[in-house]
């Protein structure tokens, strides 16, 4: 709409998704060099198992998320009974558990010498493994267990509110035609709401996909875990970058899936809502069953573990709690809070310039910018790594050429190249936040405002900064969570010697002693917890 | 003397497409021009234009004189002097009524900063709402605002892009009234978009009838009624009747309800075979057994009824649409017609 200036800005805005976008086609250049020793090597040797293991995980996965989710978010949505509105919310909590900590705290109950096992063989007398049967945790469907356990609310969630938002008329049509509420629910509720459990399987089979912590933990080789070992093992860049591109193929096909099934998500979505009244009654025993099944995913999924670490937490106080635990939390938060700072400078002059400008290509820059956030943490860090370490062989040509002594390892060796990494994975949740604020300021704001003598500079800063500051920190908070939270691009770039509260963590749990680090564990979940208190509060505005 | 606003030949294009074709206007001081046309037909392109918030392609926009949009030149909007009221009105949601009107007045002191923040709030009749927000007010007052804010910073061009189309049919026709005023009293010249006619009447001097980017009539708007200038403009302008007519001599002609005289020369030849046009309220109707017309429906409509009447002229029926005064004539009813003496509107078969 800003004709002329528009012009030099959105070619700023274009520099910036270039290099935003720069790790992404790094690593499928370096993917594509040849690589015959080591790359070859793996391809002969393990990477077919790496490869079935990945998509038996997602798979597994898959079904265990549907398995516990399906039936809470037909309850909370459909029946009325006591704890109903609790259960509503506190589904949502095992999303703030970061899976390898689960895993621990389960190996841990669940191994030779843990509570369980102790407890089976002093009551039936068993002196040895010989004696009986048990199923080890540390393995492919232990890892299925834990990840279903801490991924399944993304299906709850959105099967939860497809199953509200189906109208009612429908339900009582079926009804009226004969149906029972039983048949109503295979004929008509589940094929309704089977578009928004489809992109709920999609997000959980994508986090699967980026999941590396667990699975290494549980010694379960994996696409992930397999780049991993390629780069900090052998520090080769090309393999590690090949095996990257397979990871990605997988999530751009689970991507392409989630946009379909997203599409037919808004046919079949947008009737009126069920009202207060319209729930089933359950009767006591039936309250019971639900409860009991509801509960019962509840703790195993967030009460067991969190109580766990709590108390692994309060026995390890005094050894947690001291210097190095703040010089820890001191790293974790400076890093996000630099990582949330440009995150949304960047994300508000993105979607400024496409706001005022009256070219529908300034829309692609936003766009471009925002795709770092499908790639998972491993893949990333080593399309992070790919043009830094050149720039940095880079710098230190020069400098011998111009005769200085080089400064090492400017980028890959500091935070830089892990600041980076996180605006490239993070800044789609400022964009997307910044975005929905914007769509909220009617178009007209800006040209009553310009027309009356206000340049494009003081329509940004008196209109819409008040107006999007509510966007803009709920944009920083987000991303200073996830960057709180980020695990293994932190794992791959950070400087020897950089320790931050989840890699601290993931030491503790790779060394099999997390009551040490208990206490970081649990203000990484307790940080998670806060973006779902949001996202609990826009639903319920949403719904009220 | 210099016109406020002056469109030359002006070309846009939109994504492609050629939205207006070669607009000209003129715009006195203090004159209200109402821009009426159908959705779609590029309306608010051209004041988005006018208010430099799009390119044009080819031709010239002048503001007092001054060159604003051309091949060449293209000064940016908040330097054009412009006002712009909008259908959604607008007004800032995080700041008071006081901090909107006086949002774009340019530097001034504090007193007189606040007297003209009182003479604005007296114009629209808002006196002591000043430390309101938008949201605690009423369509009509938050409009009421966006009028006094485009007002305070004095510009020497309005433009409205269909400010009524929000506020309840009840009150719009009032408040279009006073706004009227308010302009005419300050001699602002406003440029008004709408696809309504009855709003372009209540509101403006003269008309431009817009169909698909070009001007089809452009006029005073009782000129534009009485005589427009083809079946497009006087169909949008409200209904009407058109029935054969052969041109009798310079003044008459003759038609299936019979021989019609113009107070105006008409400008086809004798012999020349058309239509005449005619609105439902230019015909009388009277109760004659020996009439030529037959009343087939009536409406009642309070004030007044419709009728139509069929009209049979060799083997051909005409339905003829009358607004009467006379409510007692029934279905089935012989009439005679006439029509009020007036300048006969003529078009080609």
């Amino acid at each position: 709409m800003i004709l002329g200036l528009a012009r030099s800005w959105s070619l700023a805005g274009y520099a910036m998704a270039a290099l935003l976008v720069l790790p992404l086609f790094a690593l499928i250049f370096q993917a594509l060099q040849p690589d015959e020793a080591v790359f070859g090597h793996l391809m002969a040797t393990v990477l077919p198992t790496y490869i079935i293991n990945s998509l038996l995980l997602i798979f597994w996965v898959s079904v265990g998320a549907l398995l516990l989710a399906l039936p809470c978010a037909w309850l909370v949505a459909r029946c009325e009974f006591i704890g109903r509105r609790y259960l509503q919310w506190a589904l949502l909590l095992p999303l703030a558990m970061p899976a390898y900590i689960v895993a621990y705290v389960y190996t841990d109950l669940l191994d030779y010498a843990g509570p369980l096992q102790r407890g089976l063989r002093l009551l039936f007398d068993w002196r040895s493994p010989q004696d009986y049967f048990f199923p080890d945790i540390r393995s492919l469907g232990g890892a299925a267990c834990m990840l279903s356990l801490v991924l399944f609310p993304y299906i709850y969630l959105l099967a939860r509110t497809a199953f509200m938002e189906q109208s009612l008329s429908l339900a009582h049509a079926s009804r009226i035609m004969g149906c029972s509420s039983w048949q109503s629910f295979w004929r008509l509720s589940l094929p309704m709401a089977r578009p928004a459990i489809a992109v709920g399987v999609a997000l959980v089979a994508m986090e699967t996909a980026a999941d590396f912590a667990t699975v290494n933990y549980f010694a379960v080789p994996t696409l992930t875990t397999a780049v991993y070992d390629t780069w900090l093992g052998y520090g080769n860049l090309t393999a590690a970058a090949k095996l990257s591109a397979i990871i990605l193929l997988v999530v751009f096909m689970l991507i392409g899936f989630e946009r379909f099934a997203r599409r037919k998500q808004q046919l079949f979505q947008k009737q009126s809502r069920i009202q207060a009244t319209d729930l089933y009654r359950l009767t006591t025993k039936q309250t019971a069953y639900a409860l009991l099944f509801c509960g019962t995913v509840l703790l195993l999924s967030f009460l067991l573990p969190f109580g766990i670490l709590l108390s692994y937490a309060i026995g390890y106080f005094e050894k947690s709690w001291d210097s190095s635990f703040w010089q820890l939390s001191l790293n974790s938060l400076s890093l996000a809070l630099l990582t949330s700072l440009l995150c949304c400078l960047m994300a508000l002059f993105l979607m400024f310039v496409r706001r005022i400008s009256p070219r529908r290509s300034d829309t692609l820059p936003s766009r471009l910018a925002s795709t770092g956030y499908a790639l998972p943490g491993t893949v990333l860090a080593i399309g992070v790594l790919v043009p830094l370490t050149l720039l940095d062989f880079g710098i230190n040509d020069l400098a011998e050429y111009i005769g200085v002594k080089g400064p090492g390892l400017l980028l890959t060796g500091s935070v830089v190249a892990l600041v980076f990494a996180f605006c490239v994975r993070f800044i789609a949740i400022a964009i997307g936040s910044i975005e929905s604020s914007y769509k909220r300021i009617s178009p007209s704001l800006d040209m009553v405002s310009l027309t009356m003598g206000q340049s494009p500079m003081r329509l940004l800063s008196r209109v819409h900064l008040p107006l999007l500051a509510k966007g803009i920190f709920a944009a920083a908070l987000l991303v200073f969570i996830e960057s709180m939270k980020e695990l293994p691009a932190a794992l791959l770039l950070r400087p020897i010697g950089f320790e931050n509260l989840a890699t601290h963590v993931f030491q503790f749990v790779s060394d099999e002693k997390l009551e040490h680090g208990a206490l970081a564990a649990i203000v990484i979940v307790v940080v998670g917890l806060v973006p779902l208190i949001y996202l609990n509060r826009s639903l319920e505005q949403h719904s009220g | 003397m210099i016109s406020t606003l002056t469109l030359h030949q002006v070309h846009s294009d939109y994504q492609g497409q050629q939205v207006l074709k070669g607009l000209s206007l003129d715009l006195a001081q203090g004159e209200i021009l109402a821009l009426l046309g159908p959705s779609g037909c590029g309306k608010t392109t051209l004041l988005r234009a006018v208010a430099g918030l799009q390119a044009i392609s080819q031709g010239e926009i002048l503001i007092n004189g001054k060159l604003v949009s051309g091949e060449k030149t293209f000064v940016p909007s908040e330097q054009r002097g412009i006002g712009m009221i909008f259908q959604d009105y607008a007004l800032f949601p995080h700041l008071t009524v006081a901090e909107n009107i006086l949002f774009g007045v340019p530097k001034l002191s504090g007193a007189q900063r606040q007297s003209r923040l009182d003479d604005m709030l007296s114009l629209v009749k808002l006196d002591g709402l000043a430390k309101r927000y938008p949201h605690e007010l009423s369509g009509g007052q938050q409009q009421r605002v966006s009028i006094a804010r485009a007002l305070a910073y004095e510009p020497q061009l309005l433009l409205l892009d269909e400010p009524f189309s929000n506020i309840d049919a009840q009150v719009r026709y009032e408040m279009m009234a006073e706004i009227r005023s308010i302009l005419k009293q300050r001699n602002v010249s406003a440029v008004f978009v709408t696809h309504s006619k009855d709003e372009a009447f209540v509101f403006a001097d003269t008309l431009a009838i817009f169909n698909q980017g070009v001007i089809v009539q452009y006029g005073c708007a009782e000129a534009v009624y009485a005589t427009p200038n083809s079946r497009y403009v006087a169909d949008f302008l409200g209904s009407g009747n058109y029935l054969p007519a052969a041109v009798v001599d310079g003044h008459s002609v003759t038609t299936p309800i019979g021989h019609l005289t113009s107070l105006t020369p008409l400008a086809f030849p004798s012999e020349y075979r058309g239509q005449v046009f005619l609105r439902p309220q230019q015909l009388t109707l009277s109760a004659d057994e020996q009439g030529v017309g037959t009343i087939t429906e009536r409406r009642f409509l309070g004030a007044f009824c419709h009728y139509w009447v069929k009209v049979e002229e060799a083997s051909h029926a005409y339905y003829v649409e009358v607004r009467s005064q006379m409510m007692q004539l029934t279905i089935g009813q012989k009439v005679g017609l006439t029509t009020e003496p007036h300048s006969l509107v003529l078009f080609e078969s």
